[in-house]
């Protein structure tokens, strides 16, 4: 399975779940619930942050981060 | 009315969702803004007049995704709303959301439903929800969410008057809660509320999520939940995920149904479309060095004219005070000592007024985000982290509130370094004694064109500044040692165009702030200086008339004599001491003992520099008055060489050692207060001043 971290820019996917349980407590309350679908709408120019649209709106995190995000196939 | 009997009202919400906005405009006070979470740190009260004719008194909190806190603003949310014992526990509270992303907004409306307090909920930014093209059903959302709901837009105060008219009414509280967390641990939740005496099962479950928290527990209180938490096998966090994975799988169906959205979801938004230039791998870092470049251009070339108008009068009017007041200690207090000093602040408007401009702008747009998401990756290198930022661009205005923007920071060591290097950011207070050393030995002209020389100079020295910091952070980097990991999880909002109103208030506001903060210490300090500098105790002093007379011979003119014998005085008077005591530890860096007594009285606040140097010239001059300060520099001849005393060596070493210096009470007391201590303040100052003196003899060296 992928993570959120290996996603292209633009590209999409449906969260599945997380890696990390004390992290995940955050990205939830952020709005990125599995089944709804992120799209990778930035990458910062050394490649990290990268910044995804989730729940309608904006949100940027670290690759570490976006790592602990598994991506449905 | 009593004061018992004032009802409190809280605004609560996400962050960037417009309570400080709305707050200004229920209060008519004029707090901090800005298009980015965490803008405000701290809570803060206002009154507001209500329609029916009484006053409550409206808390403005900073912001908050749940009522579970990460960082320290976000815990002062929780101190006040679960301890109804507190001060300000509000009667009411309202729920501020950002109607154009109402999903994740409601997360923490329906946490605060739960807990039992009256709550009216406002959809603020309905203008934005517009240019989105979202159609809300704001009945069908006020049903199904058990709430009354007020639409508004605080850019024109639409549905500010239905708000206030809906805090007179009494708010009913709903009997049912809206998520019920009961199932999630009924032993764990009767169990607290028999102990505790609480009525709401949500109070009773916050108590076991977050007994540690909690401050108005005590330590046995603590104990007893431990316990009963695991008797009862209670865990924080997988039960915390369900709740809130609960509460959204209700406000998902809620908002789907109330909240239809009419545009192509392919179509990219304006945002979108900015953000795209903005974070580029080369057009992001041009356009980020772009708009600071600009501010230090537009600082020298913009300011000029207004500059010269306020100088011009104040020579003007010390010109006039001295003529219609009788010669004496009176007039000469006045001039010399007040005025002098007060012109050193008040000259300084017109760019102090440019950089706070330049600065909310940044702050308004939404760009500051930006410039965090493009810097998280270098700062993250040297210790320091993408949020940083905030407090080192704030910096460039002033370090007391960029070291409280800190809080806003996760980790405890990236925010230790921040506040360990925020300092050396130039702030607005040395923007007088950087103009007025730059206006002395840089020349006014252009650089390949476009750039002003002086403006350039300018940008090297708050560049130094940055650099210092981000050298500092890095050697603190390598000697603490933490196991805690920092996160980097932000949100970026869209961009906005900023309410001038607002940006015009601001920058009225700061620049009113800044003269008279300054002028309080600066009128204080010339005044003591005055006297300190006209008056002396020792032979010299006493005798200055004769030695005086022997000096010049009896051939000197009576104007010449005059001039010696002021400047004999201020050398022998006390303050004159003062400066010839350190003037061998400054003597290396370039520096005589008049700049010495400069440095001296700025270790209360730099901003006193230009006025001590315009009182203390004032008085080692003769009496020829409308001479402003600059030129009084301009004139000054070091007795050694014969030439001007302002060599570029010594203006350099002396801006240098501005830029670095810990000097400002209001910082260090800042600093004491958020790191809880006086180890970290006296750390800083030893530190700053070393790197300060050690950085001004290598310029005054390399320049001399
Ligand atoms: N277009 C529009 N902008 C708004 C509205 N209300 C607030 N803003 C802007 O939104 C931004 C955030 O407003 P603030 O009042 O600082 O938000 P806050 O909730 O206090 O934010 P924190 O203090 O960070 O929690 C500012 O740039 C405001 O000018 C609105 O109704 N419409
Ligand atoms: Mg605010």
């Amino acid at each position: 399975m992928r993570s959120l971290a290996e996603l292209k820019k633009n590209e999409r996917g449906i969260i599945n779940g997380f890696k990390d349980d004390s992290l995940s407590v955050k990205l939830i309350e952020m709005g990125c619930l599995p089944g709804t679908e992120v799209s990778v709408e930035l990458i910062a120019p050394f490649g990290d942050p990268i910044a995804i649209g989730v729940s309608g709106y904006c949100l940027s995190l670290r690759k570490d981060e976006a790592g602990c995000i598994m991506i449905e196939d | 009315m009593a004061k018992a009997d004032r009802i409190k009202i809280a605004l609560v919400g996400n962050p960037n969702s417009g309570k400080t906005t709305l707050f200004n405009l229920l209060t008519g006070l004029n707090q901090k803004t800005g298009n980015f979470p965490g803008v405000t740190v701290d809570k803060k009260s206002g009154f507001s007049k209500l329609p029916d004719g009484t006053t409550a008194e409206i808390i403005d909190l900073p912001g908050t995704y749940s009522i579970y806190p990460k960082t320290l603003d976000e815990q002062i949310v929780q101190d006040i709303l679960l301890d109804p014992e507190h001060s300000q526990y509000p009667d009411k509270v309202i729920v501020v959301t950002d109607a154009s992303n109402l999903k994740r907004n409601l997360l923490l409306f329906t946490q605060i439903r739960d807990l039992g307090i009256p709550l009216v909920l406002v959809l603020n930014m309905m203008d934005v929800a517009q240019l989105k093209k979202l159609n809300i059903d704001l009945r069908g959302l006020s049903i199904d969410l058990g709430v009354k709901i007020i639409p508004t837009n605080s850019h024109s105060g639409d549905g500010i008057a239905a708000l206030k008219e809906a805090l007179t009414q009494p708010l009913v509280k709903s009997k049912k809660p809206f998520y019920d967390i009961y199932d999630l641990a009924p032993k764990t939740i009767d169990a607290i509320k028999t102990e505790f005496d609480l009525t709401e099962n949500y109070r009773a479950y916050q108590y076991a999520q977050q007994s540690v928290r909690l401050n108005f527990l005590n330590d046995k209180e603590k104990e007893i939940i431990a316990k009963i938490k695991s008797e009862n096998g209670f865990y924080d966090v997988p039960t915390q995920s369900q709740e809130t994975l609960g509460r959204y799988q209700f406000i998902s169906d809620i908002v789907d149904r109330n909240v239809k959205n009419s545009r192509d979801p392919l179509k990219k938004s304006v945002s979108q479309k900015i953000d795209r230039v903005v974070t580029h791998p080369v057009f992001g870092y041009l356009i980020f060095f772009t708009v600071l470049m600009l501010i230090f251009q537009a600082i020298f070339a913009w300011a000029e004219g207004p500059m010269n108008l306020i100088e011009g009068s104040i020579a003007e009017f010390s010109g006039w005070v001295k003529d219609i007041l009788p010669e004496g200690i009176l007039s000469d207090l006045l001039t010399d000592g007040v005025l002098a000093g007060l012109a050193g602040v008040l000259v300084f408007i017109p760019q102090i007024a440019i950089l706070f401009a330049f600065i909310a702008l940044l702050e308004e747009s939404g760009y500051m985000s930006r410039a965090v998401f493009l810097m998280d990756k270098l700062m993250r290198k040297v210790g320091l982290n993408g949020k940083s930022v905030v407090p080192l661009i704030s910096g460039m205005a002033c370090a007391i509130p960029a070291i409280m923007a800190t809080r806003n920071i996760e980790s405890w060591k990236d925010r230790l370094i921040t506040i360990f290097v925020t300092p050396f950011m130039s702030c607005s207070a040395r923007l007088p004694v950087y103009a007025i050393l730059i206006g002395l030995v840089v020349p006014e002209q252009q650089v390949l064109g476009v750039f002003n020389l002086q403006g350039l100079v300018l940008q090297a020295l708050y560049l130094l500044g940055f650099l210092a910091a981000i050298g500092s952070a890095y050697v603190m980097k390598l000697i603490l040692k933490t196991g805690q990991k920092s996160y980097f999880i932000m949100e970026l909002p869209g961009y906005k165009i900023p309410s001038w109103k607002n940006i015009g208030l601001t920058i009225y506001d700061k620049s009113k702030t800044f003269v008279l903060e300054a002028g309080k210490i600066i009128i204080a300090i010339s005044i003591v200086l005055w006297v300190l500098a006209s008056y002396g105790f020792n032979d010299n002093f006493r005798n200055a008339e004769e030695n005086v007379r022997q000096k010049v011979g009896v051939n000197a003119s009576q104007e010449e004599y005059e001039v010696a014998l002021s400047s004999y005085k201020l050398e022998h008077s006390v303050a004159g001491s003062f400066g010839k005591i350190i003037e061998p530890a400054i003597r290396p860096l370039g520096y005589d003992w008049k700049i010495g007594i400069a440095l001296i009285t700025s270790f209360a606040a730099r901003e006193v520099f230009v006025g001590t140097m315009s009182t203390i010239y004032s008085i080692g001059a003769s009496d020829d008055d409308e001479v402003t300060i600059r030129e009084r520099l301009r004139e000054e001849k070091n007795p050694e060489t014969g030439g001007a005393m302002y060599t570029p060596a010594v203006a350099f070493s002396l801006m240098v050692f501005y830029a670095f210096a810990m000097q400002c009470m209001s910082t260090l007391a800042i600093v004491y207060r958020e790191t809880k201590g006086w180890k970290w303040p006296i750390i800083q100052t030893v530190y700053m001043t070393a790197v300060a003196y050690i950085s001004a003899f290598i310029t005054y060296n390399i320049f001399s």
